[in-house]
């Protein structure tokens, strides 16, 4: 077993992307990610990386489109605020077929908003975030380990995909501490023929775009680009079943919601409540199967979100009306206590 | 005495080179179109030409090469 | 002997511009610069959104289309990823001036090591010819019907002067593409521009007065009048800042 150390969260995610092999990193202050930025400028120059501190969101996220279609490994984080910025360039890389990992780590929202955690971005996350047809990869983590274990497997999904990696967390995760053992395998680097790093004379030359005007090529690569996301659906899903063996009730939550979550299902179970937990470590793709098999013998669902219920959408289209899916939320920047899902619990159980 | 070599049918019949020839080398062909729909350039004088290249120069489409 | 042929980092791909555009022959000259410096191999270029915005297709370097005014943030990017190669924006003012202000500032202050060239033609072309950051006081566009007011919609930026006061850039000259002597005049620059980086000097940018005849309403030979009546006397070409000079 590996040494762990005490970490922040958005400090476990700054040195995971220094050991993905991340040496280029592009952001804007905003609280609550701060942390990572700092962090960043503090090594990237011992190990001859660039940390730079952009003008502005835009800016950043553009910076990273431009060392990403050099070929390398390349990230920015903000907060919801910032990522609304980003928006343009995150549909920039998908248009481009660049990958990047990005990090939002949520605060309340709509507007300016709060300081506090929310997962209120998750229609913006989970349904593309800006214009055009495309997604993102979407990793919710529930722990600082998580933190750092999405983060790497976020630069390598983004890389295999030629796509934006999302870590999707919140400001509980960021500012969280826990040990973190950071012995992982980082997998070998993928070619990039495609990357724009010069001719040298010796090849065609390479074109970064997303201009398409013939409507027929642009249709044409915008389902070649789904056929590689139903690739993703069939074969990256990851989510996490607690306690749903017997479960008659099942909760679904991500990130902080499913710790509070699995604090009140131990509470429910000393209660002789038959509840159990999904969790989605994958918000995109959506372990949509995994719920739909779970509403062939559950009898209810609860939804546990920081927001005003965003999740319980895809929730809902994966039961397909099979079982009642009912919202267990607080938001703006609040988190349920676990008395408040053990009282929906316990509700549902009735 | 020098050479000119035109792509004719990368023409636009803007005419630039035709201001800044100095010896009155070139001219609008008025009875020709090129299959962008433009009159394209033609030396009518090619014995004047000195290889300036100032048609060149001033060429937005590069449709011009000068031989000395 | 061939005095004058097609640079080898043009492709051969006819340029959509309108007939007697002059973007074409500023796209001639960056390629010649390429040509002369041996650079092609190393070169990235930044294309912009506006009528610009397909000359990926028109240089035979490796090529990166960017969001619009973005190129700026796109090229730090780039450089800063491989600093050995050369990386230029080529950028028109609506890009430039107006949606990528902050982008465009910043990386002068930054003293980014780069090399933008900026074409000035006082409209925005691709969109149909509306009023652009540069547009002339009393200058009629589509958006300006009546002219320019600069009592409702303030006054033209003039570039290379707003740059000059940062500390950052290394070289700023305003040239034009309007006679011979001007377009050799501006080759000079953009040969410096790109020399500068090479050299590791920092930002160079190149400002190039450009025509519209087409949304300027004025045939090609007119056009290149406009720029020595009009556009010259409001935007003085020159060197406005080149700290090599100045050391």
């Amino acid at each position: 077993m590996a040494e762990k150390v005490l970490m922040k969260g958005n400090e476990a995610i700054a040195e995971a992307a220094i050991l993905a092999g991340c040496r280029h990193y592009f952001g804007y202050p905003i609280t609550p990610q701060t942390e990572i930025a700092a962090y960043m400028a503090k090594r990237m120059p011992k190990i001859g990386g660039t940390f730079l501190q952009a003008e502005s969101e835009i800016a950043a996220i553009n910076m990273v489109y431009g060392v990403s279609a050099t070929g390398k490994r390349v990230m920015t984080s903000s907060s919801s605020p910032g990522i609304s910025l980003k928006g343009e360039g995150l549909s920039y890389l998908a248009g481009a077929d660049l990958p990047a990992l990005v990090v939002n780590v949520q605060r309340g929202g709509p507007g300016l908003g709060g300081i506090q955690p929310s997962q209120s971005d998750y229609f913006q996350a989970t349904k593309g975030g800006a214009h055009g047809d495309f997604h993102m990869l979407v990793l919710a983590p529930a722990s600082v380990q998580e933190m750092a274990e999405l983060t790497v497997k976020g630069f390598a999904l983004a890389d295999k995909y030629r796509m934006t990696a999302m870590i999707l967390a919140d400001g509980t995760m960021g500012q969280m501490m826990e040990p973190v053992s950071l012995d992982f395998a980082v997998g070998e680097a993928v070619e990039k023929p495609w990357a724009t790093n010069g001719t040298k004379l010796s090849r065609p030359h390479n074109i970064i775009n997303s201009l398409i005007l013939k409507p027929e090529r642009l249709e044409e690569l915008n389902f070649e680009r789904y056929e590689r996301y139903a690739k993703i659906k069939e074969t990256e899903v990851m989510y996490e079943e607690y306690m749903m063996e017997d479960a008659e009730i099942c909760v679904v939550a991500f990130g902080i919601a499913a710790r509070v979550s699995k604090n009140a299902i131990n509470e429910a179970r000393a209660k002789g409540i038959k509840v159990g937990l999904i969790r989605p470590i994958t918000l995109w793709p959506f372990p949509e199967k995994a719920i739909a098999a779970a509403a062939e013998k559950v009898k209810k669902f609860i939804s546990v979100e920081l927001s005003m219920g965003q999740m319980i959408e895809d929730v809902r289209l994966a039961v397909n009306g099979k079982a009642p899916v009912t919202l267990c939320n607080r938001t703006g920047g609040m988190i349920p206590a676990p008395e408040q899902v053990l009282a929906a619990i316990t509700e549902a159980a009735k | 005495m020098a050479k000119l070599t035109f792509k004719t049918e990368k023409c636009k019949g803007c005419g630039l080179c035709v201001d800044a020839c100095p010896k009155g080398v070139l001219a609008l062909a008025e009875d020709k179109i090129n299959q962008k729909g433009h009159h394209p350039i033609e030396a009518v004088n090619e014995a004047a030409c000195i290889g300036c290249a100032f048609c060149a120069t001033m060429c937005p489409d590069c449709i011009i090469k000068v031989e000395r | 002997m061939v005095v004058f042929d097609k640079p080898h980092a043009l492709t051969d791909a006819p340029l959509h511009y309108c007939p007697g555009c002059t973007h074409g022959i500023v796209h001639r000259l960056v390629a010649e610069v390429i040509d002369e410096l041996g650079i092609e191999g190393r070169t990235i270029g930044i294309a912009p959104v506006g009528c610009s915005v397909m000359s990926y297709d028109y240089f035979n370097c490796d090529m990166i289309e960017a969001a619009h005014g973005r190129a700026p943030a796109v090229a730090t990017g780039v450089k800063r990823s491989d600093p050995e190669n050369i990386v230029f924006t080529y950028q028109g003012d609506g890009d430039l001036a107006s949606i990528g202000m902050a982008e465009t500032v910043h990386s002068a202050a930054r003293n980014e090591n780069i090399t933008i060239i900026f074409i000035n033609n006082a409209i925005y072309g691709m969109t149909g010819g509306q009023m652009a950051p540069t547009s002339l006081p009393g200058q009629v566009t589509q958006t300006s019907p009546y002219g320019r007011d600069t009592a409702h919609c303030g006054f033209p930026i003039k570039v290379c002067e707003l740059l000059s006061s940062l500390d950052g850039p290394e070289y700023l000259e305003r040239v034009a593409v309007n006679n011979v002597k001007n377009v050799k005049n501006a080759k000079k620059a953009i040969k410096k521009a790109f020399e500068n980086q090479v050299n590791g000097k920092g930002f160079s940018l190149v400002e190039v007065l450009s025509t519209c005849p087409t949304n300027w309403g004025m045939t090609p030979k007119r056009a290149l009048e406009w720029i020595d009546e009009k556009m010259i006397p409001y935007y003085p070409l020159g060197v406005y800042k080149d700290r090599s000079a100045e050391k």
